[in-house]
C-alpha cells in the first residue's frame, strides 16, 4: 500500500507541504487545511515531526456509515456522499491523522496523492510501497459476504 | 412465483394521504408537528411556536403538551383519545456528538393510568424530523390493522391498511424495510415502530424501534420499554409507524455553529476513545459490565429484590456475553455514537417457542434484562436470558416489567399463595427458566398464567387478593411497583435518597430520573436530608433534559474526563461539570440560544417540564403525596430471611439509632428498624417537597407553577380545584 513517509533528518520546517496539500484540495494555504502537519520538537528545537496518515485503516471500523474504505493502491478514502460528518473517525484515529475543519462538515486525511513530495525543496518526503495492513473487521466482513 | 414481499404489498389499501411540502430543518426545529388519526383516517400538521419550544423544548416536552391538549382527566389508556406521541428533540440527529438520537415516546399508560415517557435510541425520531416532523402524535383506533408510512423525501404521509404484515417485531421490521425501500442503500433512511403479539395480551408492551445495520445487514432494535406503550400501540391496531428518509448529512438538523459542533464533538469522542477503555469499556460490552459491580455493592435484585448479591450471579457477568458480540465494529444505535453500547448477538439459538432451533440474533442484552429476567426470578444461565430477551423483543414485551413481575409471582409461588393448579401447570419456582420462557409464550398466544403476569403487580396484587384471599398487606410489602409500574433492577434497601428517586419519579420507578446509590449509600456524599433532597432536585431535573433534547444519558457520566475526580470535590465531580459544559456548548451550537449559559440555565429548562408532567400526574389523579408511597421491600427487609441474611448490617443500625439489638428477636428488630425506615422515607418526601416548591401533598403551589412560565388557565384551574378539596 502508498504511504507517505517522511524523513525527519532532510526537515527544515519549512510548511511548504502543509501549504502545497491546502492548495491542492482546499483551493487555499492554510495550514488547518493541510493533510500533513509539521511540528518541532518541543525538547529538540531546529528538529521537526511530521503528522499524516499512515493508511492503517482503523477508522474504517468505525464509521458508520461505511463512507471510508481502501482504494486499489491501499489508501483509505471517505466518500463524500456517504459522510454524515459524525467525526467518529476523528476521534479514534490512532495517531490523530484524520482532520476535521470548522469549515467544512466531511473530514480530511492524507490519501498520498504526492503533490508535497514534488515540492519539498529538501526531499524530506517521499511515497513508499510498504508492506499491506491486515485487514480490518470491516473488510473481512465484506469479504465473506462477496 | 411471487416474492412474499410482493404478496404483502399487493394487499395494501390507502385510507388516507397527505402531502406536504418537506420544510427545511432549521436550528433543530422543523417547526411543525404531524398528528395522525387511525379512527377517522384525519392527517393534519400543526405548528410548533416559539412559546412551545422555550418552555418545553422537544423530546418528552413536546409529548407532554401534545398529550395534555389531547385527553381530560378521564382519558383511559385504551380510549381512543389516547396517544401514542414521539418526538426527539432539538439535538436529536446531531452527528457529531456521541449519544445524540433519542426518541421519546409518550402515552397514556395502561399500568400507572397516567402519561408515561420511555425513552429509546434507534434511527425514528431523527429520521422524522428530517422528514419535516418535530413530533408525530397518533390518536384514535383503527378498524382494520394499519401502517402509518411518512415518506420525507416525497412529502408524503399514508395511513395504509396492511393485513399481511407480520406482527411480531422480528419479522416485521425486516419486511417494512422490503416494502419501503426501492434500492438496497435506502434501508439505510428507514426506521420503523412496532411492538409484538404479547402486547395485544399484556399491559406491559414496548416499542422497538430500528435502525438499519449496515454491515450486519439486517435491522436492529431498541426499546421504549417502560409504562406499556406497546400495548397502547397494539389497541389502536397499528401495526408500525415507518418513516422514511434518505439523504442523512452533518447539516440535516441545520445546527446555528457547526464549527462549534465540531470542536466539542470531536473532543467527546477522544475522550471516549481514550477513557472508555480504563473506565467502564462501554464499547467492550455495554452495560453488561452492572451485573458484577451490582453484584458486589450488595445492589443486583436477586429473587423479587430480597437480596441484592448472589455467588451464582457470576452465571451472569460480562464475560458470559463478550464471546458472543462482535465488537469490531460501530455499535451506536445513532450516527457518531462512540459510546456504542447497543450489542448484538449475531448468531443465537432458541431452544424453546417458535424459533426453536431456528439461527437468529438478539439485540442486547442490556443489565436491566439481564439483572430482571435473570438474577431477579433467580435464574443465573445467560442462555437463558439471552433467549428471554429476544422473545421479548419479539413479542413486544417489557423486559423490565417482565422480569419484576414475574419475579413477584415467582415469590408468591414459593410462598404459598399460588399453586401450580392456579398457574395452569407453570411451576413458578425462582430458577425455572422454562417457565420463565413459557409463560412469554403464554403471553403471545394470549392463553395460560403468562397473561396474569402480563398484566403487572399492581393488578396480581389485586388479583391474589380478590381470587386467593392472599394476605394484602404482604402482597404490598413485595410487590415492586410503585404507581402501578414495576421497579427497575437496582436495590435500594440501603438509599433512602434512591428509595425517593424511585418514589418521586413522575412516571414511576424507573432510574433515568436519578441514581443516587453510590453517592448516598456507598460514599457517603449526601449525609442529610437536605443534601438528598439537594440531590433529588438536581439531578432528576438535569437527566429531564436529556429526554427534552434527543440526548443519551450515558455520554454524560459513564464515561468521564480523565481528570474529572482531580478537578472536583465529590460532589461536584458526580455532576461531571466539564461534560455538563459540552452539553451548553452543543445546545447553543444547534439551536443558536444565546441565554443558555450556566448549569442553572439548564436545569430551568427542566423545571418547568418536570412540573408540568407532575401537574399531568394530578390531572390524571395520581399527582398527590399517597402515590408517591413505595413498598417495603424497597426500604428494608420484609421477611426473616432477608433480615437474618444481613442481621450484622441491620443490627448496627438499630444500635447507632438507640435500640439495643442484644437479646432481641428478629420479628422486635424487625419491627424496630421498619418504623426506623418508614419514618425516614417520609422525611425525605417532606424535604424533596420543600426543595422542588411543592406543598406538603406534593402539589407544585401556585408561585412555582408562575416562576416556571407555565400558568396555563387549565393548569390554574387544575390547581384551583386541589386547593378547594384540601
Amino acid at each position: 500500500m502508498k504511504v507517505l513517509v517522511f524523513n525527519p533528518e532532510r526537515c527544515d520546517g519549512c510548511g511548504i507541504c502543509e501549504e502545497t496539500c491546502s492548495k491542492t484540495w482546499f483551493k487555499e494555504p492554510d495550514r488547518h487545511k493541510s493533510a500533513i502537519r509539521i511540528s518541532e520538537l518541543t525538547d529538540q528545537p531546529g528538529h521537526y515531526a511530521a503528522n499524516n496518515c499512515n493508511q492503517c485503516g482503523e477508522c474504517m471500523d468505525v464509521c458508520p456509515t461505511l463512507a471510508l474504505q481502501r482504494d486499489k493502491r491501499g489508501i483509505v478514502r471517505i466518500s463524500k456522499r456517504l459522510c454524515v460528518g459524525c467525526l467518529s473517525c476523528v476521534g479514534f484515529c490512532p495517531i490523530v491523522a484524520m482532520r476535521a475543519h470548522a469549515e467544512h462538515t466531511v473530514p480530511f486525511k492524507c490519501v498520498a496523492c504526492g503533490t508535497c513530495v514534488k515540492e519539498c525543496p529538501r526531499d524530506a518526503l517521499s511515497i513508499e510501497d510498504l508492506p499491506d495492513a491486515a485487514l480490518t473487521a470491516t473488510e473481512i466482513r465484506m469479504k465473506v459476504a462477496a | 412465483m411471487m416474492k412474499a414481499v410482493d404478496k404483502i404489498r399487493k394487499a395494501h389499501r390507502i385510507l388516507a394521504e397527505y402531502r406536504y411540502e418537506p420544510p427545511q430543518v432549521d436550528r433543530g426545529y422543523a417547526n411543525q408537528t404531524l398528528y395522525v388519526n387511525v379512527s377517522d383516517k384525519a392527517i393534519a400538521a400543526r405548528p410548533v411556536d416559539e412559546k412551545m419550544k422555550r418552555t418545553f423544548v422537544g423530546g418528552r416536552g413536546f409529548g407532554l403538551w401534545l398529550l395534555w391538549n389531547a385527553v381530560s382527566g378521564t382519558t383511559r389508556w385504551n380510549d381512543p383519545q389516547n396517544e401514542v406521541i414521539l418526538s426527539s428533540g432539538p439535538i436529536g440527529g446531531t452527528t457529531a456528538y456521541p449519544g445524540s438520537g433519542k426518541s421519546i415516546a409518550v402515552s397514556i399508560s395502561p399500568l400507572t393510568g397516567t402519561v408515561i415517557d420511555s425513552n429509546v435510541g434507534g434511527h425514528f425520531g431523527p429520521l422524522l424530523k428530517f422528514a419535516g416532523w418535530d413530533a408525530i402524535e397518533v390518536q384514535g383506533r383503527a378498524d382494520k390493522e394499519v401502517i402509518v408510512f411518512v415518506d420525507g423525501n416525497e412529502g408524503l404521509v399514508l395511513i395504509i391498511e396492511a393485513p399481511d404484515e407480520a406482527i411480531d417485531s422480528y419479522l416485521l421490521p425486516e419486511q417494512v424495510l422490503d416494502l419501503f425501500a426501492d434500492t438496497p442503500e435506502e434501508k439505510a433512511g428507514i426506521s420503523s415502530v412496532s411492538t409484538g403479539p404479547g402486547a395485544e395480551h399484556a399491559l406491559i408492551g414496548c416499542l422497538n424501534v430500528s435502525f438499519y445495520d449496515k454491515r450486519r445487514g439486517f435491522a436492529r432494535l431498541k426499546q421504549a420499554g417502560r409504562g406499556g406503550i406497546g400495548t397502547a400501540l397494539r389497541d389502536k391496531k397499528v401495526k408500525a409507524l415507518v418513516v422514511k428518509y434518505t439523504g442523512v448529512d452533518a447539516d440535516s438538523n441545520h445546527p446555528a455553529d457547526w464549527a462549534e459542533l465540531t470542536r466539542v464533538g470531536s473532543k467527546m469522542h477522544r475522550e471516549i476513545y481514550e477513557q472508555d477503555p480504563i473506565m467502564n469499556d462501554m464499547r467492550g460490552g455495554g452495560t453488561t459490565m452492572l451485573v458484577s459491580i451490582m453484584n458486589e455493592f450488595d445492589l443486583l435484585p436477586v429473587h423479587n429484590f430480597r437480596y441484592g448479591s448472589d455467588p451464582r450471579a457470576e452465571g451472569l457477568y460480562k464475560d458470559q456475553f463478550t464471546p458472543d458480540f462482535s465488537l469490531d465494529i460501530p455499535n451506536g444505535c445513532w450516527y457518531g455514537c462512540t459510546l456504542a453500547c447497543s450489542m448484538c448477538v449475531e448468531r443465537f439459538q432458541p431452544r424453546t417457542g417458535p424459533y426453536r432451533g431456528k439461527w437468529v440474533h438478539v439485540d442486547g442484552p442490556e443489565y436491566e434484562t439481564i439483572a430482571g429476567i435473570g438474577s431477579n426470578c433467580g435464574i443465573f444461565d445467560a442462555h437463558a436470558v439471552l433467549e428471554g430477551n429476544f422473545y421479548c423483543d419479539m413479542y413486544g414485551i417489557d423486559t423490565i416489567s417482565f422480569g419484576t413481575a414475574l419475579g413477584f409471582a415467582m415469590e408468591c409461588y414459593e410462598e404459598g399463595i399460588l399453586n401450580k393448579e392456579q398457574t395452569g401447570g407453570l411451576e413458578l419456582h425462582f430458577g425455572n427458566a422454562d417457565a420463565m420462557l413459557e409463560s412469554l409464550h403464554q403471553m403471545a398466544r394470549g392463553e395460560g398464567f403468562g397473561t396474569v403476569i402480563g398484566q403487572g403487580v399492581r393488578r396480581m396484587k389485586q388479583l391474589f387478593v380478590e381470587e386467593y384471599g392472599a394476605d394484602p398487606k404482604f402482597l404490598q410489602d413485595i410487590g415492586m411497583e410503585c404507581k402501578g409500574l414495576e421497579y427497575s433492577e437496582y436495590v435500594t434497601k440501603e438509599s433512602i435518597a434512591q428509595q425517593g428517586g424511585y418514589g418521586l419519579a413522575n412516571k414511576g420507578p424507573q432510574h433515568d430520573e436519578a441514581w443516587l446509590i453510590f453517592m448516598d449509600a456507598v460514599r457517603n456524599q449526601i449525609p442529610t436530608f437536605e443534601d438528598k433532597a439537594e440531590a433529588l432536585h438536581y439531578f432528576p431535573m438535569f437527566r429531564t433534559w436529556f429526554s427534552l433534547n434527543g440526548l443519551c444519558k450515558l455520554p454524560w457520566n459513564d464515561v468521564e474526563p480523565a481528570d474529572n475526580k482531580e478537578a472536583y470535590e465529590p460532589r461536584m465531580a458526580a455532576r461531571v461539570p466539564e461534560h455538563v459544559e459540552n452539553y451548553i456548548r452543543l445546545f447553543s451550537a444547534v439551536t443558536g440560544r444565546q441565554d443558555i449559559k450556566k448549569p442553572e440555565d439548564l436545569i430551568g429548562m427542566s423545571e418547568a417540564v418536570y412540573n408540568f408532567q407532575r401537574l399531568f400526574n394530578l390531572k390524571m389523579g395520581v399527582g398527590t403525596r399517597e402515590h408517591d408511597a413505595i413498598p417495603y421491600r424497597s426500604m428494608g427487609p420484609v421477611t426473616r430471611e432477608e433480615y437474618e441474611s444481613r442481621a450484622r448490617r441491620y443490627d448496627e443500625q438499630l444500635a447507632q439509632i438507640g435500640f439495643e439489638p442484644d437479646g432481641k428477636g428478629t420479628e422486635a428488630k424487625m419491627a424496630a428498624l421498619r418504623a426506623h425506615r418508614e419514618q425516614a422515607y417520609e422525611a425525605l418526601v417532606d424535604a424533596v417537597y420543600r426543595r422542588r416548591g411543592w406543598t406538603r401533598d406534593g402539589i407544585p403551589t401556585l408561585e412555582t407553577v408562575r416562576r416556571l412560565d407555565i400558568d396555563y388557565p387549565d393548569v390554574v384551574a387544575l390547581l384551583e380545584e386541589h386547593r378547594t378539596i384540601e
